[in-house]
């Protein structure tokens, strides 16, 4: 069970490009996911590997093997729908043998492999069943069965879990976690949630405008994102942005200053830097205290309690808002004016260009 | 009753008065009236003629003068004629030759041209346009095609140095050459209702078997025929009833000859009714025929229905 390789993959659909000189390695077992919004070529990635698009440059190994000449059904792969895409004439057991069929199992090890794979995912009273007498999480068993039953080098999904309601979503995220743990094959998953994403992969590939963005381990991705872009997609509520300007005095640190002059310390090394820049603060990052006792202070605009914590969105004087992560029962009100206080040492500072300067450095 | 045993249910159900007999009539009496302008028609144009016919089929009746009622002895008749049992014969083989044919050549012909490309449309309404022509265009321009004398076929066979091939008055070749007309002709239709079949097999059906190793010949065996079954079970039907009532191509191109060799059930009906008047006869033979296409169609209907169930 070898590894993925992507190398300066390229492909058009006319005169668009949806992927731009994409480059990726992925281990043998290895659980990559890759993640962004709707239109950044994630899903068209997933195809291409796949073999259901052909690419326009490029190459692709799985293996140390080069594939990206051969048909989809040639690749060692397998994939999960987001629609399931299973064949509804056949029952769950035909559904799962097709492609064993074809490339000429034994019927004895046919039999056995769809024992094992039912035994698994615990379906075996659905074998007999046709897709239409099955439920949406019933459904979803089905294809991933039907994909590990062929033993691929590589497992794909594409958005597995987005027909699923909250509660059914987030017991099959749990149960593909395991999945792979015992089966230990490397697999794509592509998602735009990124709860999905930080909760399965071991490393995600954040994904934007046709380009992969970043590529790291949740935590990376989560507290030390490269572009302004990765900062603001991962993460719920978003990282706040404000516009700022360097200012010396913060010794072998940058200190910048908000559109109301506020001052902020941060970690990120100091340097000749000029022209605009965004200081980015995860919403924990920023702490509520009294009126007149922190860096700022800010006007409460909107609270969300939400039973664990409470999400405080705040306008500050110079006119930007920010949103802060306060405790369970925080007392503010909409209205209320409070005091807002940075925690400097985990600000990020983004240049004109959005690249993350504390990771430059 | 564990519901009842909830007061704000109980109490709910005591404020809904009972529906009486009154209110169940007048709500139906305003479906009713819903669906009567159909009901009308149906009743007039369908069943009236129906139950109209069979009643004629009961009398030994002139078309332009009084009936007199002769119970079933113009189906005894009809069981003791050469004539109607070769009609019946020829309908028959008429059928399987039409039927499959168009049945399979609509299908290959919307897989071949269920493509998005420029030609692809082009042959879909070439093809499409014959059905639009009407019979008398369709069986004169076969008639062209087909006739001995300076006929396209015999002026082929003549540059090859064969003799010309009377296709219409050879009582072997008469029926295949109406079947013929009649499958260029009618091709449009189970070729659309296919097209539009296929169009709607999900696309990632294809992509999963793709990716399970299925080849050209293996998906369309146990992906696509297996998806537009029903639209083969419609085409079936649809065909297997209308080519039962083989009318306009036989009068025209044959006459139903020679020798009755081509004449089908509809236009022994014609003959009886509106040649001979003797329209008691002719409605009989329309009974068996209704009867024929009934029991054809619902054959179709009912093996289809089994073999989903199994």
């Amino acid at each position: 069970m070898g590894g993925v390789s992507l190398r300066g993959i390229c492909k058009r659909f006319g005169d668009a490009l949806v992927l731009d000189n994409v480059s990726l390695e992925i281990g043998a077992g290895e659980f990559v996911v890759v993640l962004g919004p709707s239109g950044c070529g994630k899903s068209t990635l997933l195809r291409v590997i796949a073999g259901l698009e052909t690419i326009d440059a490029g190459e692709i190994e799985i293996g140390g093997e080069r594939i990206d000449h051969l048909p989809p059904g040639k690749r060692g792969v397998a994939m999960v729908f987001q629609s399931y895409a299973l064949y509804p004439h056949m029952t769950v057991r035909e559904n799962m043998a097709f492609g064993l069929d074809n490339i000429g199992v034994s019927r004895t090890e046919t039999a056995r492999r769809i024992s094992d794979a039912a035994r698994m995912l615990e379906m075996e009273q659905l074998l007999d069943r046709r897709p239409a007498a099955l439920s949406g999480g019933q459904r979803q068993r089905v294809a991933i069965g039907r994909a590990i039953v062929k033993e691929p080098r590589l497992f794909m999904f594409d958005e597995p879990l987005s027909n699923l309601d909250a509660a059914l979503r987030v017991r099959t995220r749990q149960e593909i976690a395991s999945l792979h743990r015992r089966i230990g094959t490397a697999m794509i998953f592509v998602t735009h949630d990124q709860t999905e994403a930080m909760t399965l992969a071991d490393r995600i590939v954040v994904m934007n405008q046709r380009r992969i963005e970043q590529v790291g381990t949740p935590l990376e991705i989560y507290r030390n994102p490269a572009t302004a872009f990765v900062a603001s997609f991962v993460g719920a509520p978003a990282m706040n942005m404000l516009p700022v300007t360097a200012v010396p005095g913060g010794g072998a640190f940058q200190r910048v200053a908000l559109a109301d002059g506020a001052m902020v310390d941060t970690a990120v090394p100091a340097a000749s830097r000029k022209g605009a820049l965004q200081l980015g603060l995860r919403p924990e990052a920023v702490r509520l205290c009294a009126a007149g006792a922190g860096d700022m202070d800010a006007t409460v605009a909107f609270v969300e309690f939400l039973g664990d914590k409470t999400h405080v969105f705040l306008s500050l004087a110079g006119g930007d808002r920010i949103v802060a992560v306060a405790g369970a029962t925080a007392p503010v009100r909409e209205g209320e004016t409070v005091g807002v206080r940075f925690d400097g040492g985990d600000a990020h500072l983004f240049d004109a260009d959005g690249r993350n300067l504390r990771i430059m450095a | 009753m564990e519901a009842l045993d909830i007061p704000a249910l109980a109490h709910e159900a005591d404020a809904v008065p009972p529906r009486g007999w009154s209110a169940a009539a007048s709500e139906a009496r305003a479906g009713l009236l819903f669906v009567a302008p159909y009901l009308i028609v149906f009743g007039v144009l369908l069943v009236y003629p129906l139950l109209s016919g069979i009643w004629l089929s009961l009398h030994k009746a002139d078309l332009f003068g009084g009936a007199r009622f002769i119970g079933v002895e113009n189906y005894a008749r009809l069981f003791r004629d050469d004539i109607f049992r070769q009609a019946v014969w020829n309908t028959c083989t008429f059928v399987v030759l039409t039927v499959p044919a168009l049945t399979v050549a609509g299908l290959v012909l919307a897989l071949a041209l269920n493509r998005a490309s420029r030609w692809s449309a082009i042959l879909r309404g070439l093809f499409f346009s014959s059905s639009v022509l009407s019979v008398t265009i369709v069986t004169l321009v076969w008639r062209m095609v087909l006739i001995p004398d300076g006929g396209l076929i015999a002026n082929l066979l003549a540059l090859a140095h064969l003799p010309p091939v009377p296709f219409l008055s050879d009582t072997r070749f008469a029926l295949p050459a109406v079947a013929l007309t009649t499958v260029w002709w009618c091709i449009g239709l189970p070729m659309m209702l296919f097209l539009a079949a296929l169009q709607q097999v999900p696309k990632d059906l294809y992509e999963a078997a793709a990716l399970d190793n299925a080849g050209w010949w293996r998906t369309l065996w146990r992906i696509t025929l297996p998806s537009i079954r029903r639209t083969a079970l419609v085409v079936v039907v649809i065909e297997v009833i209308l080519q039962f009532q083989l009318f306009g191509q036989a009068q025209i191109m044959t006459l139903g000859g020679p020798n009755n060799a081509s004449l089908p059930i509809v236009l022994f009906i014609y003959q009886i009714g509106f040649q001979r008047w003797d329209i008691g006869y002719a409605a009989a033979a329309s009974e068996i025929l209704f009867c024929i296409i009934l029991v054809a169609a619902m054959a179709q209907f009912f093996a289809s229905r089994g073999r989903e169930g199994t």
